[in-house]
């Protein structure tokens, strides 16, 4: 079985126009919506209390509701969780009671007449622990993209580590832009699942760019110019991108469909920073990269014989 | 061209076999068990205890499936969670007080795996349940209360070298003396310099002013010790709540980390965590006629009858009622030696104890002092020393009839009194045991039917080299789950989101590999030469790609808290085991398969292709 038969080479580049349009489009929705709709950060960046319990039958939300406003503990949300059975209870932080005070209390209040009811999970942080939290994500952020441009540029070129953080980035805000638009939950799990889409993404343009490099490389490859060599590189290696994130989605996929709430907000993540990722090594991070005006001389430049010697 | 040479085999089966035997624990599931430990060092729990143990249990017909010492500690097997629970109670009532007895779950995996110190993987709070706190410090405070003390001392110091001194002044960063004159600064100068080596120096000729600032290495000295002093509180309270693996450790320059699992009922946690123990020096009453009608019953007015925790068990002791001098006026209790060499415990008392101290001590040269713990409303004698002189100067020093081990007991019990600073709950987490089930459940899932979408997939498209590619995933999973087993990596939610994850890009590699080696063979290059070039030309780039990945991991494992380190842990780990699989085992399996063969003219490696077809 063979899924990619390609006769000739794809003309990638000369779409060159009409992809990044595309790009840009998506990315400034994104911003867009991150900036009008912003995050809906979860209580590990907010602080303040979170419950979730679980009923024996179908919940009834509005009376969960009734009672727990019945202790004015201010803004509070009832909302169900994944089954009709599982609530899940926000509460904002209190100055003069502690979390297992409140917690206890919306406890007494929902158990109050006879009411079955099972507290599965209480969760509090304090509001200095949310600041730290966002600080040491952006700072995560900044690291790895440094530390991923560093690597690039030494082993391939400065315009191709820039070419592959521009791609990454771009990846990473629609992600954001997805979760500020549908105001899904950005929880902790979800800022891992970014991070790992940024340095699994870049993967992407690592294996497009090894190729570019072969080819350049390639005496067979002369006579063509860079927008050639670049067409050949990512039609090759199509098919391996195409399989490779289809794998990566299937697991992916299968911790969306049996991983519950708790993996829920990291496969959504990984799932949309998987199909953009494909997207944007193809299309993004190269063409950036012959915007730049990477030649063949910049590649050429550490001649190793060996590794030259093609069988 | 495609054989390996002997160590290279050997290498993949001495993997291959460690690993299986490190993951197998996992398999084999818990039992119920009782842990007793010890709630001090004087009283050790050895094979004496077992026998007890073991006497008691046979009386009330629990039969248990077994029991070893481990350390500091017995722990005793059961079939079913009812003679746990049964045998928990008759534990308690045998040996008492002293002990803490605690259900635990153990591993039923075989002696022989134990020995070998292969252990099944330690579960996180969000996949078995329990309590999770945060407590940080209150620095500012440890900084304060230390202050006072140094401003006491120099007082103290000041006074008996007759140095008259204005005003000694308190904020922040240090201490401000106003002097007199000339003189008088000088010889405060020298006070400072023998006694307060913590502080250094800026005098001003000018007002006879002394600044005095505590050095930047005393700051760190008094907030880690602060820390350390706050967690061994911490530890004597957690033990009272009966947890078998309770995890108490500092996180950060000024947090704390406690971890109870098992434990559902915060309010009852948070409760002994935040109780402040207080320490209250009283009179001992040793009249005998009045002691004998206390021991009938009778206890006299303005007395109480206490116990006193002795090595040998409780001991009945009458105290006044007066409370001399409360725990508020402890600094500190530390263990040590006395002249003699005997173990001792210091106490260092702040400037008003210290004047009580001196007072009290010269009124009852010759009797007994009692120095009273109390705790949830119940009072216990840490110590009853008899005073032999008056003792000045607030440094407290209790000798005799006690060894080394009694010595830490009594000097930890002492300072449990006080926290060193306060501290505040800055994050909470309640998981119940349900959840915990479910989340290992749901992971487990998520990763098994993963993997069969791949493996089904790999195995159709690539043929044979979808099998040795499927093979190298399955032995890259149970290096992974080996890794994590003997590291003891805490392995949580997202670290199990982390193994689905890394197992889904590990494919990459192979992917990577087997359309190279359609390419060549698309190019018409022998199959021997094409495995050979398809895993060469691979090489550099699965290198590129999992640096580029191990950086984000890296970083994540640095800057990351909590969830987002328990997924970095496991990504960083998948990463070192995704490369060793997917390039030298699965070219180790290739080349046992394909590589002897001579005259190989195909590989089944699906259909390859060609456009001039």
């Amino acid at each position: 079985m063979e899924f990619f038969r390609i006769k000739r080479d794809i003309p990638f580049m000369s779409y060159g126009r009409l992809t990044t349009a595309i790009s840009l489009v998506t990315f400034i929705l994104a911003v867009f919506f991150l900036a009008t709709k912003g995050l809906n950060f979860s209580v590990e960046f907010t602080g303040g209390t979170v419950m979730e319990v679980q009923y024996p039958q179908a919940a009834n939300l509005p009376d969960i509701r009734k009672r727990v406003e019945g202790l004015r503990l201010g803004d509070v949300q009832v909302q169900s969780l994944g089954t009709s059975r599982d609530v899940l209870i926000r509460l904002p932080s209190k100055k003069d009671k502690s979390s297992a005070q409140l917690s206890n209390e919306v406890l007494g209040a929902l158990k109050a007449g006879g009411t079955q009811v099972d507290l599965r999970k209480v969760e509090f942080v304090g509001p200095s622990v949310g600041e730290e939290l966002v600080s040491h994500g952006l700072t995560a952020i900044t690291i790895v993209c440094i530390g991923i441009m560093l690597y690039l540029a030494l082993r391939f070129e400065w315009r191709f580590a820039v070419s592959a953080i521009i791609a990454n980035m771009h990846d990473v805000v629609i992600i954001l832009g997805c979760f500020a638009l549908f105001q899904w939950e950005f929880s902790l799990t979800v800022l891992a699942g970014v991070l790992a889409v940024l340095g699994y993404s870049v993967n992407e343009s690592v294996v497009v760019f090894d190729r570019i490099r072969e080819n350049f490389r390639k005496p067979g490859m002369r006579g063509r110019n860079t927008a050639q060599i670049i067409d050949n590189a990512i039609t090759s290696t199509i098919s391996r991108t195409i399989i490779t994130h289809g794998s990566t989605e299937a697991m992916v996929l299968s911790m969306l469909l049996f991983g519950g709430p708790a993996l829920h907000g990291f496969a959504m993540a990984l799932t949309i920073g998987i199909v953009f990722g494909i997207y944007s090594s193809v299309l993004v991070a190269s063409p950036i990269a012959l915007a730049l005006g990477v030649k063949r001389e910049h590649m050429i430049k550490p001649v190793k014989p060996k590794e030259e010697a093609v069988v | 061209m495609n054989r390996y040479p002997l160590w290279k085999y050997l290498v993949i089966a001495v993997a291959l076999v460690v690993s299986a035997i490190y993951t197998l624990p996992n398999f084999y599931g818990e039992t119920p068990a009782v842990q007793v430990s010890s709630s001090r060092q004087s009283i050790p729990v050895n094979t004496d205890v077992m026998a007890r143990v073991e006497s008691a249990l046979k009386q009330q017909g629990v039969q248990p499936d077994g029991m070893f010492l481990d350390g500091n500690s017995l722990k005793v097997r059961f079939h079913d969670p009812d003679a746990q629970i049964k045998a928990r109670d008759t534990i308690q009532q045998a040996l008492g007080d002293n002990y803490i007895i605690a259900l635990n779950l153990l591993s039923a995996s075989p002696e022989w795996l134990t020995r070998l110190k292969a252990h099944p993987m330690f579960l996180g709070l969000d996949l078995r349940g329990g309590v999770h706190f945060l407590l940080e410090v209150d620095m500012k405070a440890a900084i304060d209360k230390t202050m006072e003390r140094y401003a006491g001392d120099l007082r103290r110091e000041l006074k008996a070298k007759k140095v008259r001194y204005g005003t000694i002044k308190r904020d922040a960063n240090g201490l401000e003396i106003q002097l007199r004159d000339a003189e008088t600064l000088k010889a405060t100068e020298d006070v400072v310099a023998r006694t307060l080596p913590a502080f250094t120096q800026n005098a001003d000729d000018s007002t006879y002013r002394l600044r005095l600032a505590l050095k930047p290495e005393e700051v760190t000295r008094i907030q880690s010790d602060a820390v350390k002093q706050n967690i061994t509180t911490l530890h004597n309270r957690v033990n009272e709540l009966g947890v078998a693996e309770p995890v108490i450790q500092q996180s950060g320059p000024n947090r704390i980390v406690v971890q109870l699992p098992g434990v559902q009922d915060t309010a009852k946690a948070k409760d002994i965590l935040g109780r402040t123990a207080t320490l209250e020096v009283r009179m001992v009453e040793d009249d005998s006629a009045k002691v004998a009608d206390a021991l009938a019953g009778n206890v006299p007015t303005g007395y109480d009858l206490l116990d006193e925790m002795t090595p040998r068990g409780p001991q009945k002791i009458l105290v006044k009622k007066d409370v001399e001098l409360t725990g508020d006026n402890i600094n500190d209790a530390q263990p040590g030696f006395d002249e003699n060499g005997t173990p001792a415990v210091h106490i260092n008392l702040d400037s008003t104890g210290a004047a009580i101290f001196r007072d009290v001590t010269a009124e009852n040269i010759g009797r007994r002092m009692a120095m009273i713990l109390v705790e949830k409303g119940r009072a216990e004698v840490v110590t009853a020393p008899v005073i032999r002189s008056e003792i000045g100067g607030g440094r407290v020093q209790i000798s005799g009839s006690m060894n080394a081990a009694e010595a830490g007991d009594v000097a930890l019990l002492l300072r449990a009194g006080s926290l060193a600073a306060p501290m505040q709950i800055v994050e909470e987490r309640t998981i119940g045991p349900s959840l915990g089930k479910e989340n290992i459940e749901k992971g487990f899932h998520s990763t098994l039917w993963g993997f069969a979408a791949i493996a089904v997939f790999m195995m159709i498209y690539y043929r044979m080299f979808g099998v040795i590619s499927t093979l190298s995933l399955a032995v890259n999973l149970l290096m992974l789950v080996a890794l994590l087993s003997m590291l003891q990596a805490t392995l949580t939610l997202p670290g199990i989101a982390a193994i689905a994850l890394t197992l889904g890009m590990a494919i990459d590699a192979n992917v990577l590999i087997n359309e190279r080696i359609r390419e060549e063979l698309r190019n018409g290059v022998p199959p021997q030469s094409a495995i050979q070039a398809g895993y060469q030309h691979a090489w550099a780039t699965i290198l590129d790609s999992n640096v580029t990945t191990m950086i984000a991991g890296l970083a994540l494992l640095i800057f990351g808290s909590g969830p987002v380190r328990g997924f970095a842990v496991v990504h960083c780990l998948g990463i070192l085991t995704s490369i060793f699989s997917a390039v030298l085992v699965s070219r180790g399996f290739v080349n046992l398969w394909y590589g002897r063969r001579r005259r190989l003219t195909t590989v089944s490696i699906g259909q390859v292709w060609k456009p001039e077809q």
